[in-house]
């Protein structure tokens, strides 16, 4: 059972690759997540629906297209990513941060969407009355709406992650599958299934992948239930 | 303090259009559901712009639609006692109590923790979460949170309609207690006559947006035509009494009013208490002549100053008791018999029984008159 627990170096970079790229998508995206979510569930303004329809875009559009789109706007010679690489000196494409930039836009209508409906349930009337005590918009958000929906922000924080975790056509065509710098675990699943005796390789990863991704679903899922029961509610 | 309202709203088919100014220390803003007076609650507490018109309190003004003031909610100082308490589901207890403190100036708070949390009596509630409150416990921790952000005038928006009965008696002494010792001024909805002669001392009586009478809660209350129908049989009128003493024997209390002594069961108050009394109108019988052989106790003579035709055939007949106003309902039929006419001598009936603590309340001495 050895070829089970022993990862070659490689693996072992793939492996913590996915986690990185996954992490950095999942936090970066996180501020942005929640004001659109805010925006959408809450804003009164011409084109709500062109947004909507925006966010949700990478859901429906084939992934090669969206990592087709990242490649023609981030890099080297898009518009975006030369003028990013310029003034900050950031530089997405085939770099891991490329990676991470396409996993959190595919991963974002997940997270939008877990977050947006939390808002909705929140009841209105409880920022009401935290306005009467004394409490301006800022205050009133901080301290009772996002403790309420603490509960979809961390919905929408898994899903991003464990979307992210299993990315494999946008990455693929923004960064490309280059080992230990944009290879992450599925696109390494993939290398493998495409060399013969890569079998063994490709199925230590895949155990790795599920137990990953469990793992998160898991941590969510207890997580959600203590804010739950803080909350007193279901 | 001084309370002036004079605003118009528009909410779709329903207009309000409200003006009083309130002196009282609890205004009662009184009527039947729908005539405005969560409207009303909602644009002096900031959570509605009014189209048009002034709110000033105690010389602040709030709103003044003409100069383009509208102070926001937050900058009010204005609490708010809503019907479903509101408390937040992920604070505790003390959490919310200490919410509106937090945003409160520290020279501008007068309201200390420790003297609200014992005149709600919610000392034992501190660590538990709202979500395993009794609905009682909940609003007297929603009464708390409002106060402990020393507002300036405080609102009560119809804050036991959402309770039974007996969690309502619970709560009922908490709001005297709170409009007898702390020194802030109170506007409380109600579509409760019981709720309102208890409490008020001054009542605002609004139907359909429009305010219809305004004045001392004695006088209001014996207006029955301006109850609502499914209250009008709790109207009648509110007397102020002292207790007199307690006859230990047959477990009573006797009251000294401008009216006459009144029996009624044994309060839990000592002689010399103020207590307030609603006789309901219906419970009174008039009798032309000192009656024997009666069951009831208290027998008031006066003189009858006014009959005046009532709902569904029945007459409202008002006796002056030395002075003080007892309102009496009676049929045609009786008024007829007895040929009662204004002027005439008679005796004002009431059972010891029809008084409990529906009707009875101390406290508040001597604003029902003011």
């Amino acid at each position: 059972m050895s070829w089970l627990t022993v990862l070659t170096p490689d693996e072992w970079n793939a492996v913590r690759l996915s986690v990185k790229v996954a992490t950095v998508a999942m936090l970066a995206s996180l501020p942005a997540g929640i004001a659109t979510a805010l925006l959408l569930a809450r804003g009164r303004f011409w084109g709500r629906e062109l947004l909507n329809g925006l966010v949700h875009l990478p859901l429906v559009l084939p992934p090669v297209v969206t990592g087709y789109l990242l490649l023609l706007a981030f890099g080297r010679q898009g518009p975006a990513g030369s003028f990013l690489a310029e003034h900050f000196g950031i530089v997405f494409s085939f770099r891991w941060t490329g990676a991470a930039l396409a996993c959190a836009i595919m991963g974002f209508p997940l997270m939008v969407r877990a977050i947006r409906l939390s808002i909705e349930a929140v009841d209105r009337k409880l920022e009401q009355a935290a306005g009467t005590l004394g409490a301006n918009s800022v205050w009133v958000f901080v301290t009772v709406t996002l403790p309420l929906i603490l509960p979809g922000i961390i919905a929408g924080m898994i899903l991003s992650f464990a979307k992210a975790m299993g990315e494999f056509g946008a990455t693929i065509t923004f960064v490309s599958n280059i080992p230990g710098e944009t290879q992450t675990l599925p696109s390494a699943i993939y290398t493998f299934t495409q060399v013969p005796g890569g079998d063994a390789g490709a199925l230590r990863l895949t155990l790795i992948s599920i137990t990953i991704s469990m793992t998160a679903l898991l941590l969510s899922e207890a997580m959600a239930r203590r804010v739950g029961q803080r909350l007193g509610a279901a | 303090m001084t309370l002036d309202v004079d605003i118009a709203h528009r909410q779709g088919a329903f207009s309000l259009e409200t003006r009083f100014s309130s002196v009282g220390r609890l205004t009662a803003l009184f009527g039947p559901s729908g005539s405005g007076k969560t409207s009303l609650i909602n644009i002096i507490a900031g959570l509605a712009r009014p189209e048009r018109g002034r709110i000033v309190v105690d010389g602040r003004v709030l709103v003044d639609t003409e100069r383009k003031i509208f102070v926001p909610r937050h900058r009010r100082r204005v609490g708010l006692v809503f019907q479903d308490a509101r408390l937040f589901p992920h604070m505790s207890v003390l959490g919310n109590l200490r919410y509106g403190r937090f945003f409160t100036p520290q020279s501008q708070r007068y309201a200390s923790e420790e003297a609200v949390v014992e005149l709600l009596g919610i000392g034992h509630l501190l660590g538990r979460r709202p979500s395993g409150l009794s609905g009682g416990e909940r609003q007297r921790v929603a009464i708390g949170r409002a106060l402990l952000a020393s507002p300036q005038l405080l609102l009560m928006d119809e804050p036991l309609a959402s309770l039974d009965e007996a969690r309502k008696a619970e709560i009922l002494p908490y709001i005297e207690r709170l409009r007898d010792e702390m020194r802030i001024p109170i506007v409380y909805v109600s579509h409760s006559v019981a709720e309102v002669a208890r409490l008020a001392s001054e009542v605002v009586v609004l139907s359909a947006g429009r305010v219809a009478a305004h004045g001392p809660a004695a006088a209001i209350m014996q207006r029955l035509d301006l109850l609502p129908v499914e209250e009008r049989g709790e109207g009648g009128s509110v007397i102020e009494a002292i207790v007199s003493r307690h006859d230990d024997t047959f477990d009573m209390t006797v009251l000294a009013s401008g009216a006459g002594n009144i029996r009624v069961p044994r309060l839990d108050a000592p002689p010399g208490a103020p207590v307030r009394l609603r006789i309901r109108a219906r419970d009174v019988i008039i009798a032309t002549e000192r009656p024997l052989g009666l069951s009831a106790l208290n027998i008031l003579p006066g003189r009858i100053a006014s009959i005046n035709a009532g709902e569904g055939g029945s007459m409202e007949v008002r006796i002056d008791c030395n002075g003080t106003a007892i309102l009496s309902r009676i049929t045609r039929q009786s008024l007829e018999m007895l040929g009662l006419s204004p002027g005439r001598e008679v005796f004002g009936v009431i059972k010891t029984i029809s008084f409990d603590r529906a009707n009875m309340a101390t406290g508040l001495r001597g604003e029902v008159d003011a």
